[in-house]
């Protein structure tokens, strides 16, 4: 069953064309990679998807909603991580979560116990009471990442969510989305990392506004018979370059 | 929901370091303070006095001058010149011409002549000036008149003039202002905290995650409008309060119509403020914005200059200002004991205001880019 | 040289770009120019005004007439009741109430006439203002009253009178402008200056985008100085429209020397771009150089600086206050110059004063950098 039906969705930003055309499907449950160098159209993408952008032309459906005509529906079922990290610095980190669980309509009485859960799986019993702003940037991510899916959503789209942070931190994060997955929740994710494109179902990869390439890890590798994703990428940046002039 | 996110305000406040003591100390001192300078009364005049005539009746009518307690004398030319000087030096206010042979041409053409010059750089000092200083003169000149005809057999004409100033008897300039002065600390606080509210949550990029969520338009709004609204009463509280005791004013009408009057202007100003909020690119733009359109209701309300002599398009723009209303609410509750009744012509454009510009605010705030 | 140059272009660009706040920034001084000169009128024109005559004779009617012929004044109604005038000026649709006594025109040759003016004194100035012209008016009718009964009563020597020239000097027609342009001028420099200079380099220290300045091989200075230049042509482009519009639009004439204004200007903008770079220094974030610029500058200046509201009526301590205030000596210098038209000579303390400040403002902007950077 597909979660996220995207067909010929398209941006224009003036003359600037964004996102160019793309269609493709994401399954439940999967992990699902959305690569490409930055400004090659991820983000913005991904922001039409959540209902933060509207589409030029073109149509989608994010949960069996239009992302067009029933945005507000489609944020009933989604969760998001933004690029930029969006929660609030001056909240503590049991705050944050207490505002989301709230906006989201987790019940009152449950709210301290979601809040437990969270702060249990995260490893952060002793910050329950630090101000966001106070942790580390990869205690920042995850914490955001946990809050994006308080609410137990059918899918979460993820921003970047490891930029900036360690190769530590970063396998740590993917272990976290793992465990999203296990859980049933569809994972969508971009990144500009090709070491976490193996981490991934499936990948997507964008080039100027369009999808490039599209399958598994492993038949993309063989498609093009390099041994990385890193190698898929470099061939598919060179003949973007090739096909500019 | 709308719960989570004003939990989430009032933290957001009380944990800034700034916020919370500017809404205490600001209206407090403003309150205690500018009344102090807010003082257009026109008084401590310097006159310089050329007197070419050094009669008796010139004399007197210095001695009378003096005696008024307007005055205080910077100096007596010999010339014209000089005194203009102590004027250009601004030593003086005003200079009296008393020419040779005043008095001499008084008694025998029965008519004398004098020249009162002013320095109307400020206009209406000069103006009000040298009518207090034509007023003691002819004041003069009528105990002059008496003089000749006392003795004499006709009967005197003359009209005894009362002034009564209705409300205001010591006519002091701090009754006009402290009105001015508790809606101008109300469009500060409630008009430009809201109004850098959502503008810094959007350069701060924390109004993406709250976006992407299903929280609706007018909640999201409400929950902006809402501390505002509570903090409007605070200030306003501790605006009565301050006039109070540091200069015994308080409403001589009843309290709770002001209150109801301040709830509506407070809502619909917020609202306002997340207008502006809602269309800023980022603080310094909603900053620019804000004091643009502040100054701009501040002089076509009548705070501080009188309305009614207003250009008759300023006026317009005027009555679309929430502040032209509350401005004359806070006067005739302050001033003139209103009761509700008597103010009800105002309470309705106010009310309509704080309608069109919450709904805008409301259909402004875009959750989704275009 | 040439990297201070594209650095001035890419601020240039960057500010140009923000049409909204440009919009603002350019119709800014034509507002206030608008507002203070047409929206502070104190002339009393036109003066709805009502009356209680119980006498309604001669005396009363020709009194009545002569307040409506003079352009003070218009006759609204007659009040029936004396306890009308209580709400009608309540309501605030009658600026003065004349009350006459009883049998007037008799009493009056009697010499025991009275008549009462009741004025809303809510707004002070207008009602001291409303009350000095009908008790003049109502004198004058005194007094032709009694030149009529001497000559009546067959004496034909007149009665003594004295006459009394006026001359408004500078401003011979009142305008409320003349008062206010040097004030308006000082405060849209002072908010273009200091407020925009010091909130658009405390955001670089937000954003961070000065720490890429400041470890690039660029000199400080010329960081600096790059960032004021786009705000100090803005200034000129202001200092411009508000001198023609005051000209042209308010008919307030430059009376003294127009470079001596423009070099008094210059040395203003000066003072005021270090302020704002000072600030902008010392304060954390944006809100904060904001709130500094406007609550610690802006509000005292409108209140203090005698824009308004004239300092010599202000209690001692914020007289001495109003004193370190730039925009005090700056404002009285502008019109020593424009209104009363005098020459440097009368200025000299006022300008030696605003150079000493400029110069403090700076050393102490170059001394916090500095230590900042280190």
């Amino acid at each position: 069953m597909s979660v996220i039906k995207v067909e010929n969705l398209t941006k224009h930003f003036g003359n600037f064309i964004a996102v160019n055309n793309i269609t493709f499907q994401v399954e439940k449950g999967e992990i699902f990679g959305f690569l490409g160098v930055n400004g090659a159209g991820k983000t913005t993408a991904m922001r039409m998807l959540c209902g933060l952008s509207q589409p030029t032309s073109g149509s989608g459906t994010v949960a069996g909603y239009d992302i067009a005509s029933q945005s507000e529906d489609v944020k009933k079922h989604i969760g998001y991580m933004s690029q930029k990290f969006a929660l609030y610095e001056d909240l503590k980190v049991w705050e944050n979560m207490r505002l989301y669980a709230g906006i989201y309509g987790v019940p009152r009485s449950e709210i301290p116990a979601v809040i437990d859960r969270m702060l249990a799986a995260l490893g952060f019993e002793s910050e329950k009471n630090t101000l966001v702003k106070e942790l580390p940037l990869g205690w920042k991510q995850k914490l955001a990442f946990s809050v994006s899916i308080i609410h137990r959503p059918e899918i979460v789209f993820l921003d970047e969510p490891t930029g900036g942070v360690d190769p530590a931190a970063r396998r740590q994060f993917w272990e976290f989305i793992y465990k999203a997955a296990d859980e049933g929740i569809t994972v969508f994710v971009t990144t500009h990392y090709m070491d976490e494109a193996e981490y991934c179902h499936r990948v997507s990869i964008m080039v100027d506004g369009r999808i490039e390439a599209l399958d598994t890890p492993a038949r993309l590798k063989q498609q093009f018979s390099v041994a990385s994703m890193d190698d898929v990428f470099t061939k598919l940046a060179r003949k973007a370059e090739g096909g500019e002039q | 929901m709308l719960r989570y996110l004003l939990e989430k305000e009032f933290k957001q406040f009380f944990r800034n370091r700034f916020l919370p003591r500017l809404v205490i100390a600001l209206p407090l001192i403003a309150l205690a303070v500018f009344p102090l300078v807010a003082d257009m009364d026109v008084k401590n005049l310097s006159l310089s006095v050329i007197d070419s005539d050094h009669s008796r009746t010139s004399q007197q009518m210095q001695e009378k001058i003096a005696s008024s307690g307007y005055f205080k004398e910077s100096g007596n030319f010999a010339d014209y010149k000089s005194a203009l000087q102590s004027i250009e030096k601004g030593d003086a206010d005003l200079l009296l011409e008393i020419p040779q042979q005043f008095e001499q041409s008084l008694n025998r053409e029965n008519s004398g002549s004098l020249m009162i010059a002013a320095n109307a750089v400020n206009g209406m000092q000069g103006g009000l000036g040298s009518a207090y200083l034509s007023a003691i003169i002819a004041d003069y000149n009528r105990e002059l008149i008496a003089n000749t005809q006392g003795s004499a057999f006709l009967p005197v004409t003359a009209v005894e003039v009362r002034p009564l100033f209705r409300f205001n008897p010591n006519l002091s300039y701090r009754v006009f202002m402290i009105p001015a002065l508790i809606a101008m600390m109300l469009v500060m606080i409630c008009g430009f905290l809201p109004a850098l509210n959502i503008v810094s949550e959007k350069e701060n990029g924390t109004i993406e995650q709250v976006n992407v969520t299903p929280v609706s338009k007018f909640t999201f709004i409400l929950s902006k409008l809402i501390p505002y609204w509570v903090i409007g009463f605070v200030v306003a509280t501790l605006c009565i309060f301050t006039a109070f005791v540091f200069y015994g004013m308080f409403p001589t009408g009843s309290v709770l119509p002001l209150y109801i009057f301040i709830a509506v202007f407070v809502l619909g100003f917020s609202g306002f403020g997340l207008v502006v909020s809602n269309y800023a690119k980022n603080i310094q733009q909603a900053i620019f914005v804000m004091f643009f359109f502040v100054i701009t209701l501040i002089f076509i309300s009548g705070l501080y200059t009188p309305f009614k002599n207003m250009p008759a398009w300023m006026q317009m723009l005027g009555n679309a200002s929430p502040l032209k209303y509350f401005i004359q609410v806070l006067r005739m509750t302050y001033l003139k004991s209103a009761t509700f009744a008597e103010m009800q012509h105002l309470f309705y454009p106010l009310c309509a205001l704080a309608v069109f510009f919450n709904s805008w605010a409301v259909l402004s705030y875009w959750k989704k880019s275009a | 040289m040439k990297t201070f140059f594209s650095f001035v272009k890419k601020e240039f660009l960057y500010i140009f770009r923000d049409i909204p706040t440009m919009i603002i920034l350019l119709l800014f001084p034509i507002l206030m120019i608008i507002l203070f000169g047409f929206g502070i009128n104190t002339e009393v024109r036109d003066t709805r005004v009502a009356v209680f005559d119980p006498s309604r004779d001669v005396a009363t009617q020709e009194l009545v007439n002569r307040l409506s012929a003079s352009e003070y004044f218009v006759i609204d109604r007659y009040l029936s009741d004396i306890s009308e005038a209580e709400k009608v000026l309540k309501k605030g649709n009658v600026g003065l109430v004349v009350v006459f006594s009883n049998n007037f025109n008799e009493n009056m040759q009697r010499g025991s006439a009275s008549v009462q003016l009741i004025t809303d004194g809510s707004d002070p100035n207008t009602a001291s203002s409303l009350a000095n012209y009908a008790t003049a008016i109502i004198n004058q009718l005194a007094v032709d009253h009694a030149q009529l009964a001497t000559n009546v009563g067959g004496n034909n020597s007149r009665l003594p009178i004295i006459n009394c020239q006026f001359k408004l000097l500078y401003n011979p027609t009142m305008k409320g402008a003349y008062n206010t342009v040097p004030g308006v001028l000082g405060l849209v420099l002072m908010l273009i200056c200091t407020m925009m200079t010091s909130i658009s380099i405390a955001r670089e220290k937000e954003t961070g985008t000065m720490e890429v300045l400041l470890v690039s091989p660029v000199k400080p200075i010329t960081i600096i100085l790059s960032k004021t230049a786009p705000y100090f042509v803005l200034s000129l482009v202001n200092l411009a429209t508000t001198l023609l519009l005051s000209i042209f639009v308010l008919k307030v004439p430059v009376a003294g020397s127009l470079t001596l204004l423009v070099g008094l200007a210059m040395l203003f903008i000066f003072l005021c771009l270090s302020l704002g770079v000072l600030i902008s220094i010392v304060a954390p974030s944006q809100i904060v150089a904001m709130l500094v610029s406007a609550v610690v500058m802006m509000m005292p200046t409108i209140l203090l600086a005698g824009l308004i509201f004239p300092v010599e009526n202000m209690p001692l301590i914020l007289q001495v206050i109003a004193q370190i205030l730039p925009a005090k000596w700056f404002i009285e210098a502008v019109r020593n110059v424009m209104i009363k038209g005098v020459g440097i000579s009368a200025i000299s303390q006022e300008v030696l004063v605003l150079s000493g400040m400029a110069v403090m403002f700076l050393a102490m902007s170059v001394k916090k950098f500095n230590k900042r950077i280190e």
